[in-house]
């Protein structure tokens, strides 16, 4: 296919573009491939260059003969751009919603993406398991590194390397998968070096309306426990969801099963639900009428915080099993790859001061969502202005993020990395020249060979120019696990998220460390 | 003292409001404070907790039914401190009770706390401290009086106006019986008055009271007043007369002969109703914010339609709004305004005094803002003993304005982080003492009640104490090339600019902020930094004296010295950037010089001592820095250092105690 059959009107002079509190530039509109670019053609004013990708829906409108196109960006960035003439107008907005909408992972712009700079280290070594796996024998000798799933025959959404106790072998690996929801059997997700207790994570074990079990992956779990402890089981589910689940062949681990297991069941919210919270909650920001009562009850009926403080408050109860009550962790929902990794990752960054540079949240980013099987392409596709059906898309990442930012907020010196590194992985979470967060899984990039064909983000980030400006000036290494605050009052909005994206929210002066967007200065 | 009855008790538990943590210590009622004194359970190395509670601080004492344990004291704080106490024996938590009950409703100015306070000054300090703010100057600052403006003496001794200080500016066409006439037409005689001048427009703001116009009087030297100030603005063609109330409270007052100034009647006047709410609407949204944040393991739901619900933000909102609509007329339009309320001493104070701060850079620095609240608030007899509740006197007068005022400048300090000297810190520690009677500033309702104590001999300035402690309350990240770039703030006014103060009103909840400050941080790294470079200072004066020639530090350290360096890339944009590297630079520099030195200083043993003195006397500076800090933002922002050097930090919240339930 090519692109230029898509492109109808390829340049239109005379454009005015309009951007939230940022001077207006008139210049020519060029649509390529993969980017919408408006250049005043002059020297030292900004161009725009827009990924087709970015774009989450687009609106005209026509005041005579000029049309008006405003497109709302999936980073919640809302640019406007008044075009001469009807004809072009239309064309152009067409040929964007065609060139947005692609949904073809081989035309996608990361293929077509050479690096400018560069390449010190390729990021796609950099958090190889095997690597991963290195470091966890230093700690422990309690663990293998199975290569059952190395086809992706056993678990189409795990990498080809899992960690797994080194006294269960390969073959209950794969009765254990069959057990587990997606073939998600428990796998390795951390391991706490101060007392040894590891967090696991899975599916949610098909146990059905009859109530099967399966003793292997009795067996399996069980063998993460010292004698005569317990653990604890964290289902991401309230307890009538993991209940009703059941009737569709799912279900949870029972007590008389797993008697040396203590089921826990927090309520976070499943995925169409998200969507639908950032939808209102971007609504809310956008909403021009100034009026505090009505902000703060749109707010309050988005549900944003309370899914913040909901994911907080089950991250934060993972860690005190393992590092207040010394006891190993098994975390899962239904299919294991959304609220459990949000869990579990949290967790990691309370405990594990590595986690908590920049390098070590790539490798946590890497690990608990890449390689975990987190489906990004899914859950990316569209954001909160898109008036396509939603399908599968969800904020599960963002939701991380913002989790994130909120113990940063609370531990202002404790990570290396500043707001803006998490701004920036939000970003090209949803639209990218990189193909790190490209497909929905290990296996289908495996396919697609982003490896050898697309540049990394972090071959981009991991280079001394970069890193300087995502390093927060105040860290100085704190070796201790942080307990953040999950009271209403503790928790905020963050800015940096909207900031630039629902255009508005951006401060007319933020202080250096608050400038979170690319989109250039705020001043 | 008469009214103590025990002033000692053992075996008094503290209970955490947010959690399920108690400490047990002993509970001492003094003649001016109430004393919580944790028990030494840990050795006598470690600082026990007290807790010190001024009397004139309690708002409310609440004595609840016993308990297994004990008998529960609530104690209220107008700071936002509540302490809950469990005493063992009901009949000491009832002589405590009944003791505090008394103590705290002072019925005379003399027994407040100002009176017996003494800082061991010299009447010449004290002196001093209370002409630190000179009104006078702050308007030859203005401009005032110029060509246009003039000081009036109608006032000299309150005959025309009793809450009005004594110097007053009016134009200068103001004639006497212009103003006398004006102010019999004026609620309280508070007639229209210069409070700011836009020396760059020659546009001024106004403030008065409202007409007593009823439904149809008038009063013509009124009217020639408004004229006069009108007349003395080229600028513009008209004045704005911003009527601070809602539309149907204006109304409302009409019937009782009072009410707002009819466009008809008044010659080029543009007229504009505001609709900030009283200060019983104030009074009850305050309290219902705080029963919203206090109550115990709230969701997130609930916390926000309470927030909603009590409308606090609303109203903060409206001040802002109001503000901005000053600033604007006086600052794009060039035009005059003339604000008023009811009495023009609550909204009126408000909005006049956040106009100033927006529209000039003055009062966002440490000194003017102190001036601007001199000016606006005590000296035009804004009611502190009446809004604070001073003296035991009619609840229906308490409200939360100038609280709301500060709050209003903390969310700009919030949306314009460089421009203001200040921190948060400065406004706490103003809204901590305007109600802890400790200083003279704030007591009574207008000047002339002040000179009839005869405050200043017998009492101390706050703005003299605060001036003393400036550093700690300057902002880090202020910026005074912004102020000159940037003189006119416009705040953006979307809701969700508007905050919750979180450490205003959960200021001594612990569990509730951070853990780590930026601001302590930074702070910290400067005050390094100072050192560092003062040490450095004196090192070469004595390199100087002994004749050596200074080291030469052109050639840059070896980066590999301190690592962090390689982490912390110099942003010569950035403020927080560039002064946290230049302290790691300073320090690491003055590190290796003092080491130069010392191997210098090995070779020819003369010097040696003298480094020695200097080095120890900086240890001593150094530390009794870090420590004066840490008590005095210890209460503020949680002393996170002793938190995270214990291994297990006890900071754990409420939810997991349901989750523990569940295990």
């Amino acid at each position: 296919m090519e692109f230029a059959e898509l492109i109808k009107t390829p340049r239109v002079d005379g454009v005015i573009l309009h951007r939230p509190f940022m001077p207006t530039v008139e210049g020519t509109l060029c649509l390529t491939g993969h980017h919408l670019i408006l250049s005043s053609r002059q020297d030292n004013t900004e161009e725009l260059w827009l990924l087709h990708s970015n774009i989450d829906c687009i609106e005209k409108r026509f005041l005579g003969s000029q049309g008006r196109i405003i497109v709302k960006c999936k980073d919640l960035r809302v640019i406007q751009l008044d075009i001469p003439g009807m004809e072009e107008c239309l064309n152009i907005a067409s040929s964007i919603e065609a060139l947005s909408t692609l949904d073809i992972l081989s035309l996608m712009y990361p293929f077509f993406y050479r690096p400018m700079f560069e390449v010190l280290e390729d990021g796609w070594n950099s958090f190889l398991p095997q690597n991963a796996f290195k470091d966890l024998e230093t700690m422990t000798d309690e663990w293998r590194l199975s290569e059952v799933n190395k086809d992706f025959s056993v678990c189409a959404s795990y990498p080809p390397l899992v960690a797994v106790p080194k006294g269960v072998d390969d073959d209950t690996l794969r009765k254990v998968a069959t057990f587990r929801h997606g073939g998600r059997f428990p796998v390795l997700s951390y391991y706490h070096k101060k007392n040894g207790m590891v967090m696991m994570r899975a599916g949610q074990p098909l146990a059905g309306t009859n109530g099967r079990r399966c003793k292997e992956d009795e067996k399996l779990i069980n063998a993460t426990l010292r004698p005569g402890k317990r653990g604890y089981i964290i289902d991401t589910r309230a307890a009538n969801v993991a209940q009703q689940a059941k009737a569709r062949g799912g279900g949870f681990e029972s007590e008389a099963n797993y008697p040396q297991w203590r089921r826990i069941s927090k309520a976070i919210e499943r995925s169409n639900i998200l969507q639908e919270s950032l939808i209102k909650l971007v609504e809310a920001l956008n909403d021009q009428s100034h009026n505090m009562d009505r902000w703060l009850s749109k707010l309050e009926a988005s549900n944003w915080l309370t899914h913040v403080k909901e994911i907080l408050t089950t991250a934060c109860l993972a860690a005190q099993c393992i590092d207040r009550e010394g006891a190993s962790v098994l975390v899962h929902g239904t299919e294991g790859t959304d609220s459990t990794l949000q869990v579990t990752s949290l967790a990691q960054i309370i405990l594990d001061p590595a986690c908590r540079t920049i390098r070590g949240f790539q490798g946590l980013v890497e690990r608990e969502w890449l390689q975990a099987g987190h489906p990004f392409h899914q859950r990316c596709a569209q954001s909160a202005f898109s008036n396509s059906k939603p399908r599968q898309e969800a904020p599960v990442f963002l939701l991380f993020l913002d989790c994130v930012w909120q113990i940063v907020r609370q531990f202002p010196c404790s990570f290396e990395f500043s707001d803006s590194f998490l701004v920036l992985v939000f970003e090209h979470a949803y639209a990218s020249q990189f193909g790190t967060f490209l497909g929905n899984g290990t296996a289908e990039r495996v396919k697609l060979s982003l490896p050898q064909k697309t540049v990394s983000l972090w071959s981009w980030v991991n280079r001394p120019q970069e890193l300087q400006r995502l390093t927060n000036p105040l860290y100085e290494a704190n070796s201790l696990v942080i307990w953040p605050s999950v009271a209403p009052q503790s928790l905020l909005l963050w800015e940096g998220k909207q900031q630039g994206g629902g255009g508005e929210v951006t401060t007319h002066e933020r202080g250096p460390k608050m400038r979170a967007r690319s989109v250039g200065p705020t001043h | 003292m008469e009214h103590i009855r025990t002033p000692k008790v053992e075996q008094v538990r503290l209970l955490d409001r947010f959690s399920n943590k108690s400490t047990n210590g002993t509970l001492y009622l003094t003649a001016t404070h109430l004393i919580f004194v944790e028990s030494g359970s840990n050795n006598s190395t470690s600082t026990a907790q007290e807790i010190w509670i001024l009397h004139h601080h309690i708002a409310s004492v609440e004595k609840l039914s016993l308990t297994t344990t004990g008998c529960p004291l609530v104690i209220q704080c107008r700071n936002f401190r509540v302490v809950h106490f469990v005493v063992q024996r009901e009949r000491d938590c009832h002589d405590i009770y009944s003791s505090l009950l008394r103590l705290l409703r002072p019925v005379s100015y003399e027994e407040l706390y100002a009176f017996s306070y003494n800082p061991k000054q010299s009447d010449q300090q004290r002196d001093e401290g209370w002409q630190l703010i000179d009104l006078g100057a702050e308007f030859e600052r203005m401009g005032v009086p110029c060509d246009q403006w003039q000081l009036t003496n109608v006032n000299r001794d309150y005959k025309v106006c009793e809450t009005y200080p004594r110097d007053l500016y009016v134009p200068i066409t103001a004639s006497k019986p212009i103003i006398v006439g004006s102010s019999k037409f004026r609620s309280k005689g508070r007639f229209p008055v210069l409070t700011y001048f836009y020396q760059e427009k020659k546009a001024a703001v106004c403030r008065c009271s409202q007409p007593l116009s009823g439904f149809s009087a008038r009063c013509l030297e009124d009217e020639s007043m408004l004229q006069a100030i009108s007349k003395a603005n080229h600028n513009s063609q008209f004045v704005y007369v911003m009527d601070t109330r809602p539309k149907l409270n204006a109304l409302a007052n009409r019937a009782a002969g009072k009410g707002y100034e009819n466009e008809d009647n008044y010659s080029n006047i543009r007229f504009q109703f505001v609709g900030i709410e009283n200060i019983h609407v104030m009074r009850t949204s305050l309290q219902k914010l705080l029963e919203v944040i206090g109550s115990r393991s709230v969701s997130m739901s609930d916390h926000l339609v309470g927030l909603e619900s009590s409308g606090w933000l609303r109203h903060i909102k409206a001040v802002i709004d109001a503000a901005i609509f000053l600033s604007k007329a006086v600052t794009v339009e060039g035009a005059s305004v003339l604000v008023h309320c009811s009495d023009g001493w609550d909204r009126t104070s408000q909005v006049c005094s956040l106009g100033a701060l927006l529209m000039d850079p003055y009062y966002r620095t440490i000194k003017g803002f102190m001036v601007l609240i001199e000016k606006d608030w005590i000296s035009f007899g804004h009611k502190f003993a009446d809004r604070c509740d001073q003296l035991d006197g009619d609840p229906k007068e308490v409200s939360p304005i100038f609280t709301q005022f500060l709050e209003c400048v903390w969310q700009l300090t919030e949306q314009f982080p460089q421009a203001f000297e200040f921190s948060d810190w400065f406004l706490l520690q103003i809204h901590e003492h305007v109600h802890s009677c400790q200083y003279g500033n704030f007591l009574g309702n207008n000047q002339r009640q002040r000179e009839d104590l005869r405050l200043r001999e017998r009492t101390h300035s706050l703005w003299a104490y605060l001036m003393s402690e400036k550093q700690m309350y300057s902002n880090p990240f202020y910026s005074a090339a912004y102020s000159e770039s940037h003189p006119v703030l416009e705040p953006s006014t979307l809701p969700y600019h508007f905050k919750f103060w979180r450490n205003m009103y959960h200021q001594f909840d612990r569990s509730m902020h951070p853990r780590q400050s930026v601001l302590k941080t930074v702070l910290t790294l400067r005050e390094n930094s100072r050192e560092a470079e003062s040490t450095l200072q004196a090192l070469q004066d004595r390199l100087h004296q002994l004749g050596a020639t200074p080291v030469v530090t052109s050639d840059p350290a070896p980066p590999t010295r301190d690592q962090r360096s390689n982490t912390l890339p110099p942003r010569p944009d950035s403020l927080i950037l560039g002064a946290a590297i230049n302290d790691k630079e300073v320090q690491r520099q003055a590190n290796e010089r003092q080491q130069q030195l010392q191997e210098e200083e090995e070779e020819e043993e003369v010097g040696q001592e003298a480094v020695e003195s200097t080095d120890t006397e900086r240890t001593v500076e150094g530390s009794s820095g870090t420590e004066s800090r840490k008590q005095s933002y210890g209460e503020l922002e949680g002393t996170y250092n002793s938190e995270l050097a214990k291994e297990e930090p006890a900071v754990v919240s409420l939810e997991f105690g349901v989750a523990r339930m569940t295990c």
